[in-house]
Order: C-alpha cells, then structure tokens, then sequence
C-alpha cells in the first residue's frame, strides 16, 4: 500500500496551488482537493484534504472568499474594502 | 440625534397601510444609531436613482470559519461614512426558534455595542440575522456570542443552517420530533456549516407534518416532511359535531380531497386510506374529529430550491417513509453519499435539484445505491428514471420463447 502523505504535505502542495492561482483564476475547496487527488492518486484521501484546508485557514495562510460560490484564496486586501 | 434624520418622501411611502413597516424600524434606531440614519439616507438615494449602492460578497469572515459573515460596502462611503462597511452576521437559531428573553437581551447588547443594532428576526433561511457592522468588529462579535452560546450560522457554498416548525413542543399534528433531528444534524455536520466545500449552497428544512410550515418542498435541498402510513383516525361523533354547526362537509372537505378517497352519507364519514394522499386538508378543516395516523415518520424528498440562477423546483420523493430514530445513522450516511457524486460532479453553483436534472434521477439513484420506487413518480410514463429496457428485454424474451 502507498505512503499516504500528511495533512501537513497536502496543505503545503494546496497553498501552492492557491499561489500559483493567484490574481489569474480562483480556486474552490473542491478543486484543490480533485487536484490533490490527481497529483498524489492513492497516497492522499479527501479527510487528508480536509484536515489539510482547515490547517490552511484555521493557520491563516488561506481565507475563504466569497464570490457566488466559496473560494479559498491568499489573504489580500478586498478590492470592494472601504477604509 | 433625531432632528438629524435625513429626509425620505420615498421611504416614507412604505409606513403607509396597516402592515409592519421596516422603514419605521430604521427610524426608529435612527435615534440612536449613527449607521441607521447613514442606512435611511442611503437608500433613499437608491430609490431615487433606481441604483443599488451597496458592493456584496468578498473577503471578510472570522478566522476558521467560512460562513456566517456576509460582507457589503457601501460604494458612497463619503457620503454615507456609517454605512460605508455593512456586513451581515449569521447566527445559528435554536432549533424550533425558542429563546428565553434573557438570550435575546445579550443579543441585542452585543448587537448595539458592535453593530448597527438592526436585526431580522429570522431571515429566510431561518438565521438570526444581525445587520450591518465593520470589518473590525467582526472578531469581538464572533467571541462574545460564542460566549453566551451562540454559534454563526451558515453561508456560501456550504450546508445552510438546518431549521425547523416547532414540532411536537407545541403542535399537535408533528409526526416526528423536528427540533431533535434539526439539532443532530446542526451538530454533526458542523463541518459541512462551517468549512464551505460545495458546488454552492445545501439546505435542510425539516416539516413535523404535510402542512410544511417551514415551506421545506419549495426551498430545501433536503426537505423531511412529517406523514404517516396507518390509517387517519376518525371521531364520527366528531364529524357529526362539525355538521351540526354549519360544515359542509362535501363541499369543504370531500370536493378538496386530492385523492377523492373520501365519501360522506351524511351520517358516517368512510376514508380509503390505501388512496390518501396524506395532504392533511381534512384534518386542517376538522381538527377536532380527524388525526394523523400513529405509525408516523418522514418522507424525505430532494432537490427543491428558489429561483436565482435557474427557475424554481419543487422537491422529489426520495425515500417514502423513513422512521427519524437518534442518530440518525441511516440519513446521515446517504447525504455523505448525495454529497460525495455531487462535490465530485456537480458545476458551480448547481443545487442539488439542478445536478440531478442534468445527470437524471435514474443515474442519480444509481450512484448514491437508492431503487427507484413507484412513489418517486409525480407522473406515471413522464419521469426519466423508469427504466423501460428492462421490461422491453422481457417482453422480447417472451415473445421469442412463444415463436418457438
């Protein structure tokens, strides 16, 4: 059986991808996960990319947006934000 | 404070008549609200320009969570600087909306201290609804409700807060306790509440009886319906009762019947239960002699929503009769099977009811281990999921064996 990466490995390979994605398409939680299932197959399940989101956000390098559907994207100021 | 409230001929239009108004609600804490008179200004100025000035979605939330905060701007902030950040804070309700005044009273002080002091006491979705605050607020609001026992509620493409009709804490026709099985399910799926990771939105309403107070076959993507599969029970004595004070019964209640299974000689009122549609309008007409049978339980049925991106559905039957017995083992282990072909396959922003349409009922019952059943049929020879092969390869089959 294959070595199932750590919810701490899969974050990291997400955040990445959020930061790839940056500023040219946002990504939902869901398609991080069928990405992570692509890149890694059998070494990651979707709990691993659950516990993996909610390291992301819970730690504050990802924040979850809005936008007609829920995204997860790096931590910015909001364009509509007013000071 | 008061003499500063800007002037509102066309706001001032909505006090008019004998409803309740939300104008006078406004003005009312306009007098001592500095972000209700910005608000009262404000939209009157959208009524006058015919333009929505408020900027909605975005970024803004409390750490951990991805719900529960919607985020708006005001696009005048110059203009109107009180209204200039106006989220909304989803609060999840108790079950069957009981509070002791006390809770409401904490509430309401978090809410004048932090907010705008606006509330809407329940949106649509059944949420305690908290009306317009800042960005910086957002943090000490979330620890000062969670400190008196208060949770946010859902938002975004995650499960809505589950709501509930009061049930049997109070009505008499609740076929299944609502509040238990609403509270479970809050509680079990708090992850699916809070962490959005949906196609878009998933709602649970749950109804004690067909009545469906909480309106759950129009707008739940879930939607329990309290019912019963023994017979209604009948008081003749009862019924005669009714007569006796002025019902026509043939009238009011026989030519209503939906599934005409009903017949009145004018002494005895016989019912063909097997033809029951369980509507409950004969027992809405005539609570005192008709009841609910006392097998009771659910029908659970799927995929009903409001329109927004696609028009409007009404829900599916997907199990007839389900008994609700704690914790609810069963239910919760065909959602994760709804959910994981939905998350797997459904678009963005596709409900439930939409994935369902688009991939079929047949293929969809297939995926998630559910049989097709007669009682899934609105219509017989409409829906699609009647799987006409099979009984096409019999009758070859037969016809074949009477060639030889």
């Amino acid at each position: 059986m294959a070595q199932m990466i750590t919810a701490q490995e899969a974050a990291e390979a997400m955040f990445n991808m959020v930061k790839e994605a940056a500023g040219l398409r946002k990504l939902k939680p869901m398609d991080l996960t069928k990405n992570l299932l692509e890149l890694f197959g059998d070494r990651v399940d979707k709990q691993i990319c659950k516990e993996a989101i909610r390291e992301l956000v819970e730690s504050g390098r990802c924040v979850y947006t809005y936008f007609g559907g829920t995204y997860l994207e790096l931590p910015h100021r909001e364009g509509a934000a007013n000071d | 404070m008061a003499d500063k409230l800007p002037p509102t001929p066309k706001l001032d239009e909505l006090e008019k008549g004998p409803w309740p108004s939300f104008v006078s609600e406004i003005k009312m804490a306009a007098k001592s609200s500095l972000a209700s008179q910005d608000l009262l200004g404000l939209l009157e100025r959208s009524y006058n320009e015919k333009i929505g000035h408020w900027k909605h979605g975005g970024i803004v939330g409390v750490l951990g969570y991805g719900g529960g905060v919607i985020g708006r701007y005001c696009d005048l902030p110059a203009e109107f600087p009180n209204v200039s950040h106006f989220h909304t804070v989803r609060v999840n309700q108790p079950a069957g909306w009981y509070y002791k005044t006390d809770a409401l009273r904490k509430i309401c002080d978090i809410w004048e201290k932090r907010g705008s002091g606006l509330t809407n006491m329940h949106g649509s979705t059944g949420d305690i609804i908290l009306l317009g605050t800042r960005t910086d607020e957002l943090e000490p609001i979330f620890a000062e409700l969670t400190a008196i026992g208060f949770d946010l509620g859902g938002s975004g493409s995650d499960v809505r807060t589950p709501s509930c009709c009061l049930g049997k804490s109070r009505c008499e026709w609740a076929c299944y306790d609502t509040m238990a099985l609403t509270h479970d399910l809050t509680q079990s799926f708090q992850d699916e509440l809070h962490r959005p990771a949906f196609p878009y939105k998933f709602k649970f309403k749950m109804s004690g009886c067909p009545n469906d107070c909480v309106a759950s076959v129009a707008r739940a993507d879930i939607s329990i319906i309290g019912t019963w599969r023994d017979n209604i029970r009948v008081n003749q004595d009862a019924v005669l009762e009714y007569t006796k004070n002025g019902l026509n019964i043939q009238k009011e209640v026989i030519a209503f019947c939906p599934g005409k299974c009903m017949e009145w000689d004018g002494k005895q009122l016989d019912i063909d239960n097997s033809t029951c549609r369980r509507c409950m309008h004969c027992i809405n007409v005539m609570p005192k002699a008709l009841r609910p049978g006392k097998d009771t339980g659910a029908t659970v049925l799927i995929g009903s929503k409001a329109p927004i991106i696609e028009g409007a559905l009404l829900s599916s039957v997907l199990i007839p009769f389900w008994k609700p017995v704690a914790p609810y083992t069963d239910l919760k282990d065909l959602m994760g099977r709804i959910w994981e072909i939905w998350c797997e396959e459904g678009k963005n922003r596709e409900r439930i009811g939409e994935f369902i349409q688009r991939m079929g009922m047949g293929n969809f019952l297939e995926t998630i281990g559910v049989e097709p059943i007669p009682e899934m049929v609105a219509h017989p020879r409409e829906n699609p999921y009647v799987f006409y092969e099979e009984y096409l390869v019999e009758d070859d089959e037969e016809e074949g064996q009477d060639k030889n």
